[in-house]
């Protein structure tokens, strides 16, 4: 066991802001590269006319998870030393629907705003406006939120696999059949919908 | 005729990269982020900690005395030193390294042709608050809880997941005209 090193001490506190400048710029080269930083691009997934954004996730969610089930398999990762979001569900089921109406109408998400605004889309500066508004305004209004925004079990995660009863390279193996079924049902929707635009 | 020829003469921007290989990337810096730290990638934390470092600024005492606030203002680190703001700042480096080297750096405004600029600015506004309130109230966005949390199989990350296109479709539906 080895990883993740900066909990097991291989770095320190400088490695870590390293660390987290590193993936950030990994973050944001592949994000821009990939289109994601492009408002009219992210909303065509809604119309069905493109479908970069879930290829572009999915893709990214099968890669990241294979990868820490094999590094775990292996005996290099400690996946209990790995953050997991505990189960809070709804207030995952709203803020989430919120995050998603706000994809939709603002062009963007917080992530990807970000890659967008440094390369001059004046629209993410607006979006992010708008974050810092809505997170200020959660901030001042949480008194009268903190029982909902606490309903849950939030003291453990809680995963696909132990919630199913399933092991978790059975649970791995299905989200590559959905990812592999989202691209091909996604390439026919884009063939009927008319897809390749808004291509730069 | 010579504007058409101007035009022409700008440098074309290049096509964007396969997605399934720039998810490949995406994929490779979540991963990275696992094993050198032990946690995923995020981004609405960092605006939060953006936010609880201005209230500091501007009303020190609110700051430290309001339950929300006082989370990020009275622990040891400041409210700015912290992983997801190291990595947003990372981001913004990567991001423009990809857009100025494929020649897609330029001040515009994304919308579809039937909306005014005035009408895209408010909606980009009017989304950005919802998506702020949402992702504080969910502890995460896309980034946190759909990428992090699904890679990590957490039923959070694909709940968020579900919900996040559903409502998506929803709000695409009632502001067509936005992009369309």
């Amino acid at each position: 066991m080895m990883a993740p090193l900066f909990k097991t001490g291989v770095f320190g506190e400088v490695g870590f802001v390293l660390a987290a400048l590193l993936v950030g710029v990994a973050f944001g080269f592949f994000l821009e590269r990939g289109g994601l930083a492009n408002a009219r691009k992210l909303t065509a997934q809604f119309y069905l006319t493109d479908f970069t954004v879930l290829r572009v996730m999915f893709t990214a969610i099968v890669v990241a998870a294979l990868g820490l089930m094999w590094l775990a398999l292996l005996g290099v990762l400690d996946l209990g030393l790995v953050y997991i979001s505990p189960a809070r569900i709804w207030p995952v089921v709203v803020g989430g629907s919120l995050v998603g109406l706000g994809f939709s109408v603002g062009g963007y998400c917080p992530g990807t705003s970000v890659p967008a605004l440094v390369t001059g889309k004046l629209d993410a500066g607006a979006y992010m406006g708008g974050l810092l508004l809505g997170i200020l305004l959660y901030g001042e209004v949480f008194n009268g939120l903190a029982s909902f925004a606490a309903t849950g079990d939030a003291s453990s995660p809680l995963t696909l696999d132990r919630w199913l009863g399933l092991s978790p390279a059975l649970v791995v193996f299905f989200l590559v059949l959905i990812a592999l079924l989202t691209f091909w049902g996604g390439s026919k929707l884009e063939a009927r919908f008319g897809g390749e635009e808004a291509d730069s | 005729m010579s504007s058409k020829g101007a035009e022409q003469a700008r440098i074309e921007p290049e096509r964007y990269m396969n997605p399934y290989l720039a998810g490949v990337g995406l994929g490779l810096a979540l991963l990275a982020a696992f094993v050198l730290v032990g946690r995923g990638l995020g981004a609405s934390g960092a605006y939060t900690r953006l936010d609880a470092a201005l209230v500091e600024v501007v009303a020190p005492e609110h700051a430290h005395s309001q339950s929300y606030w006082k989370r990020y203002t009275t622990r040891a680190k400041a409210p700015l030193d912290n992983f997801l703001v190291y990595q947003v700042l990372g981001m913004i480096l990567g991001g423009m390294i990809s857009g100025y080297a494929a020649g897609r750096a330029r001040r515009e405004i994304y919308k579809g042709p039937r909306i005014s600029v005035r009408s895209r600015l408010l909606l980009a506004v009017g989304g950005g608050m919802m998506s702020g309130f949402g992702a504080r109230l969910a502890g995460g966005c896309t980034s946190g809880h759909a990428l992090t949390g699904g890679a990590t199989l957490a039923v959070s990350g694909w709940v968020f997941m579900m919900c996040f296109f559903g409502a998506g479709f929803v709000g695409a539906a009632l502001v067509r005209r936005q992009w369309r």
